[in-house]
Protein backbone atom coordinates (compact mmCIF):
# COMPACT_ATOMS: atom_id res chain seq x y z
CA UNK A 1 0.00 0.00 0.00
CA UNK A 2 2.78 2.21 0.73
CA UNK A 3 4.65 1.35 -2.90
CA UNK A 4 1.05 2.50 -4.46
CA UNK A 5 1.15 5.59 -2.92
CA UNK A 6 4.91 6.20 -3.41
CA UNK A 7 4.61 5.26 -7.59
CA UNK A 8 1.35 7.21 -7.92
CA UNK A 9 2.75 10.30 -6.21
CA UNK A 10 5.77 10.21 -8.31
CA UNK A 11 4.07 9.66 -11.39
CA UNK A 12 1.52 12.33 -10.76
CA UNK A 13 3.57 14.76 -9.57
CA UNK A 14 6.64 14.01 -12.52
CA UNK A 15 3.56 14.39 -14.98
CA UNK A 16 2.45 17.96 -13.75
CA UNK A 17 6.27 19.05 -13.71
CA UNK A 18 6.35 17.81 -17.73
CA UNK A 19 3.20 19.43 -18.39
CA UNK A 20 4.41 22.78 -17.19
CA UNK A 21 6.88 22.24 -19.95
CA UNK A 22 4.97 21.47 -22.47
CA UNK A 23 1.80 23.01 -22.95
CA UNK A 24 0.94 26.08 -24.42
CA UNK A 25 1.72 29.18 -22.10
CA UNK A 26 -1.58 30.61 -22.76
CA UNK A 27 -2.90 28.73 -19.93
CA UNK A 28 -0.76 30.50 -17.92
CA UNK A 29 -2.77 33.77 -18.37
CA UNK A 30 -5.92 32.37 -17.19
CA UNK A 31 -6.36 34.19 -13.78
CA UNK A 32 -8.64 31.54 -12.25
CA UNK A 33 -5.66 28.90 -13.10
CA UNK A 34 -3.19 31.11 -11.11
CA UNK A 35 -5.03 32.61 -8.12
CA UNK A 36 -5.92 28.33 -7.58
CA UNK A 37 -2.72 27.67 -7.94
CA UNK A 38 -1.63 29.74 -5.97
CA UNK A 39 -4.51 29.03 -2.97
CA UNK A 40 -3.48 25.53 -3.70
CA UNK A 41 0.04 24.94 -1.22
CA UNK A 42 -1.41 27.53 1.66
CA UNK A 43 -4.30 25.73 1.60
CA UNK A 44 -2.81 22.61 1.71
CA UNK A 45 0.10 23.31 4.24
CA UNK A 46 -2.30 24.54 6.69
CA UNK A 47 -4.03 22.05 6.95
CA UNK A 48 -1.63 19.43 6.77
CA UNK A 49 0.32 21.94 10.04
CA UNK A 50 -3.05 21.48 12.38
CA UNK A 51 -3.49 17.73 11.42
CA UNK A 52 -0.25 16.57 12.41
CA UNK A 53 -0.33 18.86 15.35
CA UNK A 54 -3.56 18.86 16.96
CA UNK A 55 -4.74 15.50 15.97
CA UNK A 56 -4.35 11.96 17.04
CA UNK A 57 -5.92 9.56 14.56
CA UNK A 58 -9.72 10.67 14.28
CA UNK A 59 -9.63 12.84 18.15
CA UNK A 60 -8.62 16.17 18.32
CA UNK A 61 -5.66 16.45 21.19
CA UNK A 62 -3.52 18.67 22.73
CA UNK A 63 -0.18 17.23 23.50
CA UNK A 64 3.78 18.14 23.09
CA UNK A 65 3.30 18.93 19.31
CA UNK A 66 1.54 21.90 20.42
CA UNK A 67 4.68 23.69 22.13
CA UNK A 68 6.36 22.63 19.34
CA UNK A 69 4.73 24.02 16.57
CA UNK A 70 4.71 27.74 19.09
CA UNK A 71 8.56 27.12 18.75
CA UNK A 72 8.48 26.75 15.47
CA UNK A 73 5.63 30.15 14.81
CA UNK A 74 8.30 32.08 16.86
CA UNK A 75 11.61 31.05 15.06
CA UNK A 76 9.79 32.02 12.02
CA UNK A 77 8.46 35.01 12.78
CA UNK A 78 12.29 35.50 13.46
CA UNK A 79 13.41 34.41 10.28
CA UNK A 80 15.30 31.35 11.59
CA UNK A 81 16.94 29.35 8.82
CA UNK A 82 14.72 26.11 7.99
CA UNK A 83 17.08 23.54 10.47
CA UNK A 84 16.43 25.80 13.46
CA UNK A 85 13.05 26.05 12.93
CA UNK A 86 12.17 22.17 12.46
CA UNK A 87 14.88 21.56 14.81
CA UNK A 88 13.51 23.95 17.38
CA UNK A 89 10.28 22.05 17.27
CA UNK A 90 11.58 18.93 17.64
CA UNK A 91 13.73 19.53 20.63
CA UNK A 92 10.68 21.20 22.20
CA UNK A 93 8.39 18.20 21.59
CA UNK A 94 11.10 16.25 23.17
CA UNK A 95 11.74 17.90 26.17
CA UNK A 96 8.13 18.25 27.49
CA UNK A 97 7.89 14.50 26.60
CA UNK A 98 11.26 14.03 29.05
CA UNK A 99 10.06 16.77 31.72
CA UNK A 100 6.45 15.50 31.99
CA UNK B 1 31.16 43.47 -20.77
CA UNK B 2 32.89 40.38 -21.57
CA UNK B 3 34.42 40.84 -18.32
CA UNK B 4 32.01 40.77 -16.11
CA UNK B 5 30.22 37.25 -17.85
CA UNK B 6 32.30 34.60 -16.24
CA UNK B 7 32.30 36.38 -12.65
CA UNK B 8 28.18 36.22 -12.81
CA UNK B 9 28.84 32.52 -14.33
CA UNK B 10 30.83 31.41 -11.29
CA UNK B 11 28.24 33.73 -8.87
CA UNK B 12 25.14 32.00 -10.58
CA UNK B 13 27.34 28.34 -9.44
CA UNK B 14 28.38 29.04 -6.04
CA UNK B 15 24.92 29.94 -5.15
CA UNK B 16 23.36 27.16 -7.06
CA UNK B 17 25.58 24.93 -4.63
CA UNK B 18 24.85 26.96 -1.20
CA UNK B 19 20.80 26.16 -1.97
CA UNK B 20 21.79 22.53 -2.47
CA UNK B 21 23.51 22.18 0.86
CA UNK B 22 20.74 23.74 2.64
CA UNK B 23 18.49 21.76 0.64
CA UNK B 24 20.75 18.65 1.79
CA UNK B 25 20.07 19.44 5.22
CA UNK B 26 16.79 19.81 4.71
CA UNK B 27 16.71 16.56 3.20
CA UNK B 28 17.87 15.09 6.27
CA UNK B 29 15.03 15.82 8.33
CA UNK B 30 12.72 14.65 5.67
CA UNK B 31 14.91 11.34 5.22
CA UNK B 32 14.41 10.66 9.43
CA UNK B 33 10.99 12.12 9.65
CA UNK B 34 9.37 9.28 6.35
CA UNK B 35 11.36 6.38 8.60
CA UNK B 36 9.76 7.47 11.50
CA UNK B 37 6.27 7.58 9.83
CA UNK B 38 6.79 3.74 9.00
CA UNK B 39 7.95 3.96 5.39
CA UNK B 40 11.07 1.58 4.89
CA UNK B 41 14.49 2.83 3.56
CA UNK B 42 13.86 1.89 -0.29
CA UNK B 43 10.68 3.60 0.26
CA UNK B 44 12.01 6.64 1.41
CA UNK B 45 14.95 6.73 -0.97
CA UNK B 46 12.63 5.74 -4.07
CA UNK B 47 10.28 8.94 -3.05
CA UNK B 48 13.63 11.37 -3.24
CA UNK B 49 14.70 10.20 -6.10
CA UNK B 50 10.98 9.58 -7.83
CA UNK B 51 8.66 12.10 -6.99
CA UNK B 52 11.98 14.93 -5.57
CA UNK B 53 9.43 17.52 -4.77
CA UNK B 54 10.05 17.94 -0.96
CA UNK B 55 6.59 19.36 0.21
CA UNK B 56 5.00 16.62 -1.92
CA UNK B 57 6.97 14.10 -0.23
CA UNK B 58 6.24 15.78 3.69
CA UNK B 59 2.47 15.37 2.65
CA UNK B 60 2.65 12.12 1.25
CA UNK B 61 4.37 10.36 4.22
CA UNK B 62 2.69 12.67 6.88
CA UNK B 63 -0.54 11.03 5.92
CA UNK B 64 0.48 7.63 5.33
CA UNK B 65 2.07 8.13 9.22
CA UNK B 66 -1.52 9.61 9.86
CA UNK B 67 -3.02 6.19 9.07
CA UNK B 68 -4.09 7.94 5.79
CA UNK B 69 -5.12 5.60 2.67
CA UNK B 70 -2.76 5.35 -0.45
CA UNK B 71 -5.23 7.57 -2.43
CA UNK B 72 -5.04 10.46 -0.12
CA UNK B 73 -1.58 10.43 0.36
CA UNK B 74 -0.61 10.29 -3.40
CA UNK B 75 -3.61 12.76 -3.86
CA UNK B 76 -2.62 15.08 -1.51
CA UNK B 77 1.27 15.14 -2.73
CA UNK B 78 0.06 15.27 -6.29
CA UNK B 79 -2.17 18.69 -5.39
CA UNK B 80 0.75 20.45 -3.79
CA UNK B 81 2.81 19.33 -6.83
CA UNK B 82 0.46 21.35 -8.80
CA UNK B 83 2.13 24.36 -8.77
CA UNK B 84 5.35 23.16 -10.25
CA UNK B 85 2.81 22.24 -13.66
CA UNK B 86 3.08 26.74 -13.29
CA UNK B 87 6.73 26.77 -12.91
CA UNK B 88 7.51 24.57 -16.04
CA UNK B 89 4.74 27.05 -18.18
CA UNK B 90 7.30 29.78 -16.89
CA UNK B 91 10.56 27.89 -17.75
CA UNK B 92 9.40 26.51 -21.17
CA UNK B 93 10.43 29.79 -23.38
CA UNK B 94 13.57 29.77 -20.70
CA UNK B 95 14.91 26.28 -21.42
CA UNK B 96 13.80 25.34 -24.52
CA UNK B 97 14.01 21.74 -24.47
CA UNK B 98 12.68 19.07 -26.77
CA UNK B 99 13.04 15.35 -26.23
CA UNK B 100 14.84 13.50 -23.57
CA UNK B 101 16.30 16.47 -22.29
CA UNK B 102 12.60 17.94 -21.57
CA UNK B 103 12.03 14.79 -20.03
CA UNK B 104 15.42 15.17 -17.58
CA UNK B 105 14.23 18.84 -17.01
CA UNK B 106 10.92 18.09 -15.90
CA UNK B 107 11.78 15.95 -13.14
CA UNK B 108 14.26 19.53 -11.76
CA UNK B 109 11.53 21.50 -12.12
CA UNK B 110 11.30 22.74 -8.29
CA UNK B 111 11.02 25.79 -6.43
CA UNK B 112 14.50 26.06 -6.35
CA UNK B 113 15.43 25.14 -9.65
CA UNK B 114 12.80 27.90 -10.57
CA UNK B 115 13.54 30.53 -8.31
CA UNK B 116 17.08 30.41 -10.25
CA UNK B 117 16.12 30.46 -13.41
CA UNK B 118 13.62 33.11 -13.72
CA UNK B 119 14.14 37.05 -13.56
CA UNK B 120 17.90 36.31 -15.23
CA UNK B 121 19.37 38.83 -17.72
CA UNK B 122 19.94 36.25 -20.38
CA UNK B 123 18.35 32.83 -21.47
CA UNK B 124 22.02 31.23 -21.04
CA UNK B 125 22.32 32.62 -17.59
CA UNK B 126 18.48 31.59 -16.79
CA UNK B 127 19.72 28.11 -18.17
CA UNK B 128 22.96 27.55 -15.56
CA UNK B 129 20.51 28.93 -13.21
CA UNK B 130 18.21 25.83 -13.77
CA UNK B 131 20.85 23.13 -14.50
CA UNK B 132 23.14 23.84 -11.58
CA UNK B 133 20.38 24.67 -8.93
CA UNK B 134 18.30 21.42 -10.08
CA UNK B 135 21.52 19.42 -9.88
CA UNK B 136 23.48 20.19 -7.33
CA UNK B 137 19.43 20.22 -5.21
CA UNK B 138 18.94 16.89 -6.65
CA UNK B 139 22.18 15.64 -5.43
CA UNK B 140 22.36 16.37 -2.22
CA UNK B 141 18.41 16.36 -1.58
CA UNK B 142 18.98 12.34 -2.24
CA UNK B 143 22.10 11.89 0.03
CA UNK B 144 20.15 14.12 2.58
CA UNK B 145 17.32 11.56 2.65
CA UNK B 146 19.81 8.57 2.91
CA UNK B 147 21.27 9.96 5.95
CA UNK B 148 18.72 10.96 7.39
CA UNK B 149 16.96 7.60 6.73
CA UNK B 150 19.90 5.70 7.99
CA UNK B 151 20.08 7.98 11.63
CA UNK B 152 16.76 7.65 12.18
CA UNK B 153 16.67 3.98 11.59
CA UNK B 154 19.26 3.31 14.27
CA UNK B 155 16.73 5.10 16.57
CA UNK B 156 14.22 2.87 18.47
CA UNK B 157 11.75 5.46 18.87
CA UNK B 158 11.28 8.80 17.04
CA UNK B 159 8.85 10.44 19.61
CA UNK B 160 11.36 10.66 22.40
CA UNK B 161 13.80 12.75 19.59
CA UNK B 162 10.16 14.42 19.03
CA UNK B 163 10.08 14.20 15.25
CA UNK B 164 6.61 14.40 14.92
CA UNK B 165 6.77 17.91 16.01
CA UNK B 166 9.51 18.29 13.25
CA UNK B 167 6.47 17.66 10.31
CA UNK B 168 4.38 20.52 11.41
CA UNK B 169 7.54 22.35 12.14
CA UNK B 170 8.98 21.62 8.29
CA UNK B 171 5.50 22.39 7.11
CA UNK B 172 5.04 25.99 8.66
CA UNK B 173 8.50 27.01 7.39
CA UNK B 174 7.50 26.55 3.71
CA UNK B 175 4.16 28.47 4.52
CA UNK B 176 5.27 31.53 6.36
CA UNK B 177 6.73 33.08 3.07
CA UNK B 178 3.25 32.93 1.34
CA UNK B 179 1.41 34.65 4.10
CA UNK B 180 2.60 38.30 3.37
CA UNK B 181 -0.75 39.42 2.05
CA UNK B 182 -4.46 39.53 3.28
CA UNK B 183 -5.84 37.14 0.76
CA UNK B 184 -3.52 33.67 2.15
CA UNK B 185 -4.46 34.35 5.58
CA UNK B 186 -8.47 33.89 4.57
CA UNK B 187 -7.81 30.78 2.89
CA UNK B 188 -4.90 29.26 5.67
CA UNK B 189 -7.63 30.07 8.27
CA UNK B 190 -10.60 28.20 6.79
CA UNK B 191 -8.59 25.26 5.67
CA UNK B 192 -7.01 24.93 9.01
CA UNK B 193 -10.90 25.08 9.94
CA UNK B 194 -12.21 22.42 7.67
CA UNK B 195 -9.70 20.00 8.44
CA UNK B 196 -9.77 19.91 12.06
CA UNK B 197 -13.48 19.61 11.99
CA UNK B 198 -13.52 17.09 9.18
CA UNK B 199 -11.42 15.05 11.11
CA UNK B 200 -13.56 13.04 13.66
CA UNK B 201 -15.47 12.60 10.62
CA UNK B 202 -13.65 11.54 7.44
CA UNK B 203 -11.32 8.76 6.81
CA UNK B 204 -7.48 10.19 7.62
CA UNK B 205 -5.91 12.51 5.01
CA UNK B 206 -9.12 13.39 3.55
CA UNK B 207 -9.76 16.37 6.04
CA UNK B 208 -6.09 17.97 4.02
CA UNK B 209 -8.48 16.96 0.42
CA UNK B 210 -10.88 18.92 1.69
CA UNK B 211 -8.96 21.57 2.62
CA UNK B 212 -8.18 21.88 -0.87
CA UNK B 213 -11.54 21.91 -2.27
CA UNK B 214 -12.43 25.02 0.53
CA UNK B 215 -9.50 26.98 -1.32
CA UNK B 216 -10.65 26.36 -4.61
CA UNK B 217 -14.14 27.44 -3.37
CA UNK B 218 -12.82 30.18 -1.79
CA UNK B 219 -11.22 31.54 -5.05
CA UNK B 220 -14.37 30.62 -7.40
CA UNK B 221 -16.64 33.11 -5.24
CA UNK B 222 -13.84 35.48 -5.39
CA UNK B 223 -13.24 35.49 -1.68
CA UNK B 224 -9.73 34.40 -1.90
CA UNK B 225 -8.24 37.03 -4.21
CA UNK B 226 -9.08 39.92 -1.89
CA UNK B 227 -10.65 41.76 -4.25
CA UNK B 228 -6.99 42.18 -5.82
CA UNK B 229 -6.17 41.28 -9.16
CA UNK B 230 -2.40 40.99 -9.24
CA UNK B 231 -1.54 37.13 -7.42
CA UNK B 232 0.66 35.73 -9.92
CA UNK B 233 2.99 33.22 -9.93
CA UNK B 234 6.25 34.59 -9.35
CA UNK B 235 4.95 35.32 -5.22
CA UNK B 236 5.26 31.51 -4.95
CA UNK B 237 8.60 31.52 -6.71
CA UNK B 238 10.14 34.56 -4.31
CA UNK B 239 8.11 32.85 -1.77
CA UNK B 240 10.26 29.35 -2.45
CA UNK B 241 13.57 30.98 -2.53
CA UNK B 242 13.50 32.80 0.37
CA UNK B 243 12.49 29.77 2.65
CA UNK B 244 16.00 28.23 2.17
Amino acid sequence: MIWAAVLAGSIGCYLLKLAGLSVPPRILENKLVQRIAAALPVALLSALIVIQTFTSGHRLTLDARAAGLAVAVVAVALRAPFLVVVGGAAVTAALIRLIF
Amino acid sequence: MNTEIQPDRRSIVRDAVGIGVATGAYGLSFGAISVASGLSMLQTCALSLLLFSGGSQFALVGVLGAGGSAVAAAGTAVLLGSRNALYGLRLAPLLRVRGLKRATAAQLVIDESTAMAVGRDSPRAARLGFWSTGLSVFVLWNLGTLLGGLGAQSLSNPEVLGLDAAVPAAFLALLAPRMRARQPWVVALAAAAVALVAVPFVPAGVPVLLAAATAALLVLRGRGDGGRNDSDSTDSTDAAVEAK
